[in-house]
C-alpha cells in the first residue's frame, strides 16, 4: 500500500499531499467533519439568501395587478429557481451542515466513518449548486417549475438549455446526497461511543438516521426520472413523448415517489433540532422519547404511501384518489403525536426564552398551521379547489419555512456557541426572531385567502378585477420583512463570530455529549471517548456531580492528554479533484460530450489516486 | 400601571377585531374566482367538505395554540429559579389518548371525503350533453359534438343542467378550472379525463388554467356563460350560422387578406369559408360574438382587437401566432396599418 501511494506522489509531483495546510488551502483539503459542516452551512446559507432574493423579485412582481417589473419568461425562471434553490441548495444542505458538525459529537466519535467521502459530498454539492446557478448566465435558468412536469420539459416545448441545467444539476446534487447519506448511516451504526445504545441516541441523531435512509431510498427514483428525461431531450427517446406512445404522467409518479419522502427529508432534521432545543430550554427530558422516535420512523415509512396526493387532479380516478386521501390522513396521526409530545415536553418545565427556544416554539406553532392545511389537502374532493393555487403555496411555506427553516434557525442559534466558540447577540437574535415570525405570517397567511379566492400559483400577472390585490400586497410586505430579518441574522452571525463574547463549553446547561467538550471543539473532538451511561448522558453526569470526573475510557487511537497522539486522518485534495471532474463532466453533458469524457477521466484518475492514498502518510506516522 | 394594562387590553381588543374581520372577509365571495361562492352542485359539495375540515382544523388549531400559549406563559422560568422542574419522561395513557383522538377526527372527515370524490367524478345519468374541452398553449377549445359547434375560450351551457366535460390537451398539461362551478381537473396529453359541471344561476363565470403550462400560463383564461334554456337554444342556432363573404368593402378587404396573403386561414377555421380550416389556432367563426379576446385576457372591443393584431406578443408572450405566423415571424411580410384595419373590420363582422 505504502509504496503504491508513494508512486502516485511521484506521478503527480505538483500535487503533494498537504500535511499541515493553512488558510484557504486548509479549507479546501479539510476532511474534518466540523470544518466540512461549516462549509456546508455557509454555502447553503448563501444559497438561502440567493433563493430569498428570487422570492423578493417574485413578490415584487406580484405586489399589485398588471405589473411588469420582470417578463413572463424571467418570472417563470425565478419561481423555478426559487423552489429548486430553497429545497436542494438551502434546506437540504443546511440540514447536512448540522449532520456534519453534530453527529460525531453527539455519538461520541472523532469523525464520520468516511472523512474523505464527506469532503467529496461537500465539493460535489458545491458543484451542483454552481451548475444550477450558472444557468442564469448561460442562456436562461430552468423555467418549468421545481417539479418540472413533462412534457413541458421536452425539447419541443423547451428548446433552450434551462431544463438541461436542471437535470444535470440535480443529478450531481443527488450524488452528493447519496454519498453523504451512506456516510451518516454507517457512522451512526458503527461509530457510536461505548454505551451509546439506540435508545440513548439523541433525537437529532435519530432523525438524521431516518433522513439518511429516506435519502438513500428516494434519490434513485428521481435519478431514474432524470435519466429518462435526459435521454428524451438529448437522444430523442420517448419516455414522456405522447406522440410516440410515452406517458407524461409517468414523470409525475416518479417525481412524487421521490418528492413526498423529500418533504420528510426536509422536515425531519428540523424536528430533530427542535427535539433537542425544547428539553434544554425547559430543563426537562423530551416527553415520550420512544414515541417521538417511533413517530419519526412511521412518518418516514408512511411517506412512501402518499405520493399521489400531489396528483389528485391528474385524473387517476376516484378509487386511487380515495386510497391516497386515506393514507394521507393517516400520516397526520404520527405528526400530531410529535406536536403533542413537544408541548408536553415544555409543560411544567422551567422555560427560558432564549432565541433558539423562541424559534423552536415558533416551529411548533407554524408547523401546526402547515399540518392542518396539509390535512385539508388530503380531502381530495375539496382539494380540487386548492390544488395548484396559492393555498398550496401557503401550505408549503408554513411547512418548509415555518417548519424546516424555523427549526434550522433554532439550530443555528443553539449551536452557534459550540461551532464558533462565541455567543451570538441575544438582543439582536430576539429582534430577528420577531421580525421573521411576523414577516412570514404576513407573507404566507394571506396566501390562504388568495388561494381560496381562486388565484392559481405560477402566474406572473393578474388583473385588477380579480380581488387578489390586497392579499398580494400584504404577502409582498411580509416577504420584505423576512428579507430584513435575514439580513439582521447575517449581521448578527458575522459580528458575533468575529468579536462575540467567548462562549463557555456548555452555555445552555444542555443535555447531549457535544456540550461536554470545549467550544469550539478541538480537532479530535473528544480527548477520551466517553462511556455513555444514560440517555441525555451529559445532563445526567452534571446532575449526579460526575461531570468533571467522568470515568476514564480507553482512547481510540492511543495516547491521552491534550490530544497528543490521537491519530486523525490527514487532509486530502483528491475528493475535491473528483468533484471538479464531475463538474467538468456535467457541463460537458450539457454542451459537448467530449468535454464530458475529459471530466469523467479526471474524476476516475482522482478516485484512483484517492483509493491508494493512505489515511496517514507513513513518514508522518513514524514521527510519533 | 393600571392604565397601561387597560391600554394594552384596548389594543388587544382592537387586534382581535381586526383579526376577526380579516378572517370573515376570507370567506368573501367578491372575487370572480372565489371558491366560497359555490354556485353549482359540484363546487357546493366541495365547499361543504371544506367547511367540515375547516371546522375540525379550527378545533385542533385552538387546542394546540391554547396549550402552547398557556405553557409558555405559565411555565416561564423565574430569574431566581435555579431548581430543576420535575423530570417527567412520558405518560403512556396520555400518549395513547393523543394518538386515538386525531384518528377518530380523521375517520369522521374521511366519510364525506370519499363520498365527495365519487360524487364529483361521475356525471349524473341525465347529463344534458357532452362538451369536448381541449387545452392548447394558451387557450381553450370547446367542441359540442351533438350540436356541431366549435368555439374557443367561452363555454356556453344551459342553467340547471348537468353537462359532462371531457378533457384533452394537444401539447402540454393544462388544467380546467371554473372555481364557482367545480374544482379543477387536468388536461393531460394522451389521456382523456372526465368531469361534469352544473350551474344554479345564469351568468358569466370565470375560469383559468391551473397547471403551469409555459410562458403565458397566466394568460390562459376562459369564461363559462350560463344561459336559460331558451337563450342557450338561441345561442346554438346563432353559432351554427355559416359565415358569408362580407359586403362592406373594408371587411371584404380583410376577408381577402385572411383567406390570401396574410395566411390566417392556415391556422384558423371559419365555418362557411372553404379555405379557412386550420386547426392550430382558435376557431374564429362568430369571434365577434365573444365577450373576450386572447383567452379571457381583454374585452372584445375594436381597439383591443386592433392592439392584439398589431403586437400579440406584448399581450401574450411566446404565443404561437407571434412566433410562427408569417405576418409576425417575417418582418418583410408584416401587416400594414390599413391591412390591420381591414382585418379588424372583417373579424368584427363575424358575429
Amino acid at each position: 500500500m505504502a509504496t503504491e501511494s508513494l508512486d502516485i506522489h511521484i506521478k503527480f509531483p505538483l500535487l503533494k499531499r498537504p500535511l499541515h495546510p493553512t488558510g484557504i488551502w486548509g479549507w479546501m483539503t479539510t476532511i474534518d467533519h466540523k470544518r466540512i459542516g461549516i462549509l456546508y452551512g455557509v454555502t447553503a446559507f448563501i444559497m438561502f439568501l440567493t433563493g430569498g432574493v428570487e422570492a423578493l423579485l417574485i413578490r415584487t412582481q406580484l405586489i399589485g395587478p398588471d405589473k411588469d417589473y420582470v417578463s413572463a419568461e424571467v418570472f417563470n425562471q425565478l419561481f423555478t429557481m426559487h423552489g429548486t434553490t430553497m429545497i436542494f441548495l438551502a434546506i437540504m444542505p443546511l440540514s447536512a451542515a448540522f449532520f456534519n458538525f453534530l453527529i460525531p459529537l453527539q455519538i461520541g466519535a472523532r469523525d464520520v466513518a468516511f472523512p474523505r467521502l464527506n469532503a467529496f459530498s461537500y465539493w460535489t454539492f458545491l458543484a451542483g449548486a454552481i451548475i444550477l446557478n450558472l444557468s442564469w448566465f448561460l442562456g436562461g435558468a430552468p423555467n418549468t417549475g421545481w417539479f418540472s412536469y413533462a412534457p413541458l420539459t421536452s425539447s419541443v416545448f423547451n428548446p433552450g438549455n434551462g431544463p438541461d441545467f436542471w437535470i444535470i444539476g440535480l443529478q450531481v446534487l443527488g450524488i452528493a446526497s447519496l454519498a453523504a447519506s451512506f456516510n451518516f448511516i454507517v457512522t451512526i451504526i458503527n461509530m457510536r461511543a461505548p454505551g451509546m445504545t439506540w435508545t440513548r441516541l439523541p433525537l437529532f441523531t435519530w432523525m438524521t438516521f431516518i433522513t439518511a435512509i429516506l435519502l438513500v431510498l428516494a434519490f434513485p427514483v428521481i435519478t431514474v426520472a432524470l435519466i429518462e428525461l435526459m435521454f428524451d431531450r438529448a437522444f430523442g427517446m420517448n419516455f414522456f413523448n405522447v406522440a410516440a406512445g410515452g406517458t407524461p404522467v409517468l414523470w409525475q409518479h416518479l417525481f412524487w415517489v421521490f418528492g413526498h419522502p423529500e418533504v420528510y427529508i426536509l422536515i425531519l432534521p428540523a424536528m430533530g433540532i427542535v427535539s433537542e432545543v425544547l428539553p434544554t430550554f425547559s430543563r426537562k427530558p423530551l416527553f415520550g422519547y420512544s414515541t417521538v422516535v417511533l413517530a419519526g420512523a412511521i412518518i418516514g415509512f408512511m411517506g412512501w404511501m402518499v405520493w399521489s396526493h400531489h396528483m389528485f387532479t391528474v385524473g387517476l380516478g376516484p378509487i386511487a384518489n380515495s386510497v391516497f386521501a386515506l393514507t394521507t390522513m393517516a400520516i397526520a396521526i404520527p405528526t400530531g403525536i410529535k406536536i403533542f409530545n413537544w408541548i408536553a415536553t415544555i409543560w411544567k418545565g422551567s422555560i427560558s426564552f432564549k432565541t433558539p427556544m423562541l424559534y423552536a416554539i415558533g416551529f411548533i406553532a407554524l408547523f401546526t398551521i402547515g399540518g392542518i392545511s396539509g390535512v385539508m389537502h388530503s380531502m381530495a374532493s375539496s382539494d380540487a379547489q386548492q390544488q395548484d393555487t396559492y393555498f398550496i403555496i401557503a401550505h408549503i411555506h408554513y411547512v418548509l419555512f415555518g417548519g424546516a427553516m424555523m427549526g434550522i434557525f433554532a439550530g443555528m442559534y443553539y449551536w452557534f456557541p459550540k461551532i464558533t466558540g462565541r455567543m451570538y447577540d441575544e438582543k439582536m437574535g430576539q429582534l430577528q426572531f420577531w421580525l421573521m415570525f411576523v414577516g412570514q405570517n404576513l407573507a404566507f397567511f394571506p396566501m390562504h385567502f388568495s388561494g381560496l379566492w381562486g388565484m392559481p400559483r405560477r402566474i406572473y400577472t393578474y388583473g385588477p378585477d380579480m380581488g387578489w390585490t390586497l392579499m398580494n400586497t400584504l404577502s409582498t410586505a411580509g416577504a420584505y420583512l423576512v428579507g430584513i430579518a435575514a439580513l439582521i441574522f447575517v449581521v448578527n452571525m458575522v459580528k458575533s463570530w468575529r468579536k462575540g463574547e467567548l462562549a463557555s463549553q456548555d452555555p445552555w446547561d444542555a443535555r447531549t455529549l457535544e456540550w461536554s467538550i470545549p467550544s469550539p471543539p478541538p480537532e479530535y473532538n473528544f480527548e477520551e471517548i466517553p462511556i455513555v451511561q444514560d440517555r441525555d448522558d451529559w445532563w445526567e453526569r452534571k446532575r449526579s456531580g460526575k461531570a468533571k470526573t467522568a470515568p476514564a475510557a480507553v482512547p481510540v487511537g492511543g495516547g491521552s492528554g491534550g490530544g497528543h497522539g490521537i491519530h486523525l486522518p490527514q487532509p486530502s485534495f483528491w475528493p475535491m479533484v473528483v468533484s471538479i471532474g464531475l463538474f467538468i463532466g456535467a457541463m460537458g453533458l450539457i454542451y459537448n460530450i467530449a468535454v464530458a469524457a475529459i471530466g469523467g477521466a479526471i474524476a476516475l484518475i482522482a478516485i484512483y489516486a484517492w483509493s491508494f492514498e493512505p489515511v496517514n502518510e507513513p513518514d508522518e506516522e513514524s514521527g510519533h | 400601571m393600571l392604565n397601561m394594562i387597560r391600554g394594552s387590553r384596548r389594543q388587544i381588543y382592537l387586534l382581535l377585531t381586526v383579526l376577526l374581520v380579516t378572517l370573515l372577509s376570507a370567506c368573501s365571495k367578491e372575487s370572480p374566482q372565489s371558491t366560497f361562492d359555490a354556485l353549482g352542485p359540484v363546487s357546493q359539495s366541495q365547499l361543504t367538505i371544506l367547511w367540515v375540515i375547516l371546522g375540525a382544523g379550527a378545533f385542533v388549531f385552538v387546542l394546540v395554540f391554547a396549550l402552547l400559549i398557556f405553557a409558555t406563559i405559565r411555565y416561564r422560568r423565574k430569574s431566581d429559579d435555579e431548581a430543576d422542574p420535575p423530570q417527567i419522561h412520558g405518560n403512556n395513557k396520555l400518549e395513547i389518548a393523543w394518538t386515538i383522538a386525531p384518528a377518530i377526527i380523521l375517520i369522521i372527515v374521511a366519510v364525506p371525503t370519499v363520498r365527495g370524490i365519487f360524487f364529483d367524478a361521475n356525471p349524473p345519468d341525465d347529463a344534458a350533453f357532452t362538451v369536448e374541452a381541449t387545452g392548447h398553449q394558451w387557450w381553450f377549445e370547446f367542441e359540442y359534438p351533438e350540436q356541431g359547434i366549435v368555439t374557443a375560450n367561452e363555454l356556453h351551457i344551459p342553467v340547471n343542467q348537468a353537462v359532462a366535460v371531457n378533457l384533452y390537451s394537444v401539447d402540454v398539461i393544462h388544467s380546467f378550472w371554473v372555481p364557482k362551478l367545480a374544482g379543477k381537473l387536468d388536461m393531460v396529453p394522451g389521456n382523456e379525463n372526465h368531469m361534469w359541471l352544473e350551474a344554479d344561476e345564469p351568468g358569466v363565470y370565470f375560469g383559468q388554467c391551473a397547471e403551469f403550462c409555459g410562458e403565458s400560463h397566466a394568460k390562459m383564461r376562459f369564461r363559462v356563460v350560463v344561459h336559460t334554456q331558451a337563450d342557450f337554444d338561441a345561442w346554438v342556432i346563432a353559432q351554427k350560422q355559416l359565415a358569408a363573404i362580407p359586403t362592406d368593402p373594408l371587411a371584404k378587404e380583410g376577408y381577402d387578406l385572411f383567406i390570401g396573403q396574410a395566411q390566417c386561414w392556415a391556422c384558423h377555421t371559419i365555418d362557411g369559408f372553404q379555405r379557412a380550416r386550420g386547426s392550430v389556432g382558435p376557431n374564429l367563426s362568430h369571434v365577434a360574438s365573444r365577450m373576450q379576446l386572447g383567452a379571457g385576457i381583454m374585452d372584445n372591443t375594436q381597439e383591443n382587437l386592433r392592439a392584439w393584431l398589431e403586437d400579440p406578443n406584448s399581450f401574450k408572450p411566446g404565443n404561437v401566432m407571434s412566433r410562427d405566423a408569417v405576418v409576425y415571424a417575417d418582418p418583410s411580410k408584416g401587416l400594414s396599418e390599413p391591412q390591420i384595419s381591414a382585418l379588424v373590420a372583417f373579424l368584427r363582422s363575424l358575429d
